[in-house]
């Protein structure tokens, strides 16, 4: 490889860096607003915030394309951003919004548009394996080939039988699935030690015959690197991708739980870094932005979340009587004792 | 040319296979070797790459088929028997079930339940789940009867753009014959009079419909002309058919195989209860199989589940309430 091309893919590479930087930046400013607007008792569901796996995250979203398949989970928004979601339906689905995708008929992070290759999460962890394999599946018989899905689960959702059978059914149709495991030390208040046996979460990857990559999840940098090169791998048609990162929650499961049960040991350790903070030192350390500039970006966020939410909670309420409480899409099925 | 109810299934599949390209079965054992109950023979040879065998995966295969369905395809799954259903239960439930209502996007799935038992089928390959899955809103369930109804209602499901599951009796499967494939179908949500009359109604469904209209048959010889109702579908209901049919008879027997708690059986007798109680000369009444599993033993099976001969014997019953 050249000089010039190496250091062109390095350049590159770091123009990158700031791209997934200025959107963690504004994930976790639009998360501390979903924080304060559920403290304000404005959000009435639950706020899950993913704090500490902003580089992760972001990772995934910035290296999917228009015409991918994302399938996000609960401390996803940087990647939901990254893949193209906006603060204003972030805001709008929190709080309920009918002018919002989910109308508010679903809530918080059970959010998307798929129509658009952006799935709506449900609840039940590793359900949404098997289901952006589906949708590869379905893009196979169109002959599409130059398509990636990614989805990420938590150390909790590895326990599921729909991780199993999710990632093992992929592995057999060689899908272009990529798996995106956080490994944020704790399901809910679970530790790992009481979720899992095995060594090392990626050690499983063999088991199912697909490519395992390990990564640091509190270092941006690796996360690009590293996530890039999984989806990369799956768009050449190198079947399913496991990536475990190892990071830190740095919030409670929800912003309900003050997350006591978390070790104070580790938030002392490597894992328990703010990716935040790494990465704006990155940043510093390679020119690549000064620290002033990053405090302006966040005040900009932060006048753009702060406008949005004032515009969205000024917005109606869905209305029960304009609502069609019909939960078919064919009217004429429609049974008739539910109207 | 005679025609059984499987081979329904087995042409209805082919014919939609044949006529869209969105559509493609998914399900284990369904490829080259045609299904446990080999209604999808010949069909992998037929059309290469669109009847795919599954692992032993129920949950990723009704995932598989929520996905590929969001992305435009038109999957059809087979479970390989209705019991094995509740291990892709969430899916179905929690996923094809809410999505149109969610997300504005529908998921037009088909979900194949070989339902109901046989002699010898024991606990774990003899349920029926339809009332559990008609609880649900945003699935539609259908229970055919009849090989012509197999054939349309199979049909008719995989151009619906909801989730179906498709309760198909396997009871049935071998038994039933007709002379030929329908041309011309009811639509979905119809329940049909099966056998006219006057002095009471049999309110069912699948394979009780038979039971019913032997029941009906031997009833005769009593003196008695009972109307008997096939539902088709379960959800939707068709309320307005049976409360007509209750309006000309004024005595009602619902009759279901499946389990009597929260059943089809009691969700007829509410709505005919409330909406048309005036319409009622007796106190309506309903025979399931009985409160336990489903036992292997034929002699057992066979005193488990509603018989022509327990069917008469409820509308005798009901007939001189």
């Amino acid at each position: 490889m050249s000089e010039v091309v190496e250091e062109g893919r390095k350049l590159s590479g770091k123009k990158e860096w700031l791209k997934a930087f200025q959107i963690m930046l504004r994930a976790r400013v639009l998360e501390e607003k979903l924080a304060a607007l559920y403290r304000g008792g404005k959000i009435k569901g639950g706020v899950f915030l993913g704090r500490g796996q902003e580089a992760l995250s972001v990772s995934v979203g910035i290296h999917l394309r228009k015409g991918d398949i994302f399938a996000p989970l609960i401390r996803d928004q940087a990647g939901r951003m990254a893949f193209g979601d906006t603060i204003l339906d972030t805001l709008r689905t929190y709080l309920g919004s009918s002018l919002g995708s989910m109308r508010g008929r679903d809530g918080n992070i059970h959010r998307g548009r798929p129509r658009e290759g952006y799935y709506a999460m449900i609840s039940h962890l590793g359900a949404m394996i098997p289901v952006v394999a589906g949708g590869l599946l379905a893009r196979r018989f169109r002959g599409e080939t130059d398509v990636v899905g990614a989805t990420c689960i938590g150390d909790g959702g590895t326990s599921t039988g729909a991780f199993h059978e999710g990632l093992n059914a992929a592995a057999v149709e060689k899908l272009p699935l990529v798996v995106v495991v956080a490994n944020n030390q704790y399901a809910y208040s679970t530790p790992n030690s009481r979720q899992f046996a095995c060594a090392d979460l990626v050690d499983r990857a063999v088991g199912y015959g697909v490519t395992g990559h390990k990564v640091d999840g509190t270092d941006l940098a690796a996360c690009m690197s590293v996530v890039g090169g999984a989806i990369e791998a799956a768009r050449k048609g190198g079947g399913p991708q496991l990536v475990v990162a190892d990071l830190l929650r740095l919030v409670g499961h929800g912003e309900h739980d003050d997350a006591s049960y978390v070790d104070p040991a580790l938030r002392e350790k490597p894992v328990g870094r703010d990716c935040l903070k790494v990465a704006e030192a990155l940043l510093i350390d390679h020119g690549l932005a000064t620290a002033e500039e990053i405090e302006a970006w966040r005040r900009e966020a932060e006048e753009e979340v702060d406008s949005t939410a004032a515009r969205v909670l000024r917005e109606p309420d869905p209305d029960p009587a304009e609502e069609d409480w019909r939960a078919v899409s064919t009217p004429e099925i429609e049974d008739s004792y539910c109207v | 040319m005679s025609i059984t109810y499987i081979d329904a299934i087995r042409a209805a599949q082919q014919k939609a296979l044949a006529d869209d390209p969105r559509v493609f079965i998914y399900g284990q054992d369904v490829g080259v070797f045609g299904g446990a109950f080999k209604a999808t023979k010949n069909l992998a040879r037929e059309f290469p790459g669109r009847v795919i065998d599954a692992p032993l995966s129920e949950d990723a295969i009704v995932g598989i088929a929520i996905g590929a369905a969001i992305e435009g395809a038109r999957p059809i799954v087979e479970m390989q028997f209705a019991d094995f259903s509740t291990c892709g239960f969430n899916q179905i439930v929690n996923h094809a079930a809410t999505l149109y209502y969610r997300t504005g996007v529908p998921c037009p799935i088909v979900v194949r339940l070989p339902s109901g038992g046989t002699p010898g089928g024991g606990p774990f390959h003899s349920q029926s789940m339809e009332a559990i899955y008609a609880h649900y809103p945003g699935l539609v369930v259908l229970t055919p009867a009849t090989v012509e109804d197999a054939y349309s209602m199979l049909l008719a499901a995989v151009e619906l753009d909801d989730p179906v599951i498709f309760c198909e009796h396997k009871f049935l499967y071998y038994h039933l014959k007709a002379d030929g494939l329908p041309t011309e179908a009811m639509p979905i949500g119809k329940a049909r009079i099966a056998r006219p009359g006057r002095d009471a109604t049999i309110v069912t469904y699948g394979a009780m419909v038979h039971e019913a209209l032997a029941a009906a048959t031997e009833l005769v010889d009593d003196g008695y002309e009972i109307e008997v109702v096939d539902l088709r579908s379960v959800k939707p209901l068709d309320t307005d058919t049976v409360l007509a049919s209750v309006a000309r008879t004024g005595r009602l027997l619902c009759v279901s195989e499946a389990w009597p708690w929260g059943g089809v059986c009691s969700e007829v007798i509410a709505r005919v209860v409330a909406e048309g109680f005036g319409l009622l000369d007796a106190p309506p009444q309903r025979l399931n199989a009985k409160d336990t599993p489903v036992p292997y033993h034929p002699a057992l099976w066979g005193t488990h589940r509603p018989t022509a001969s327990t069917v008469a014997d409820a509308a005798r019953h009901l007939l001189e309430i």
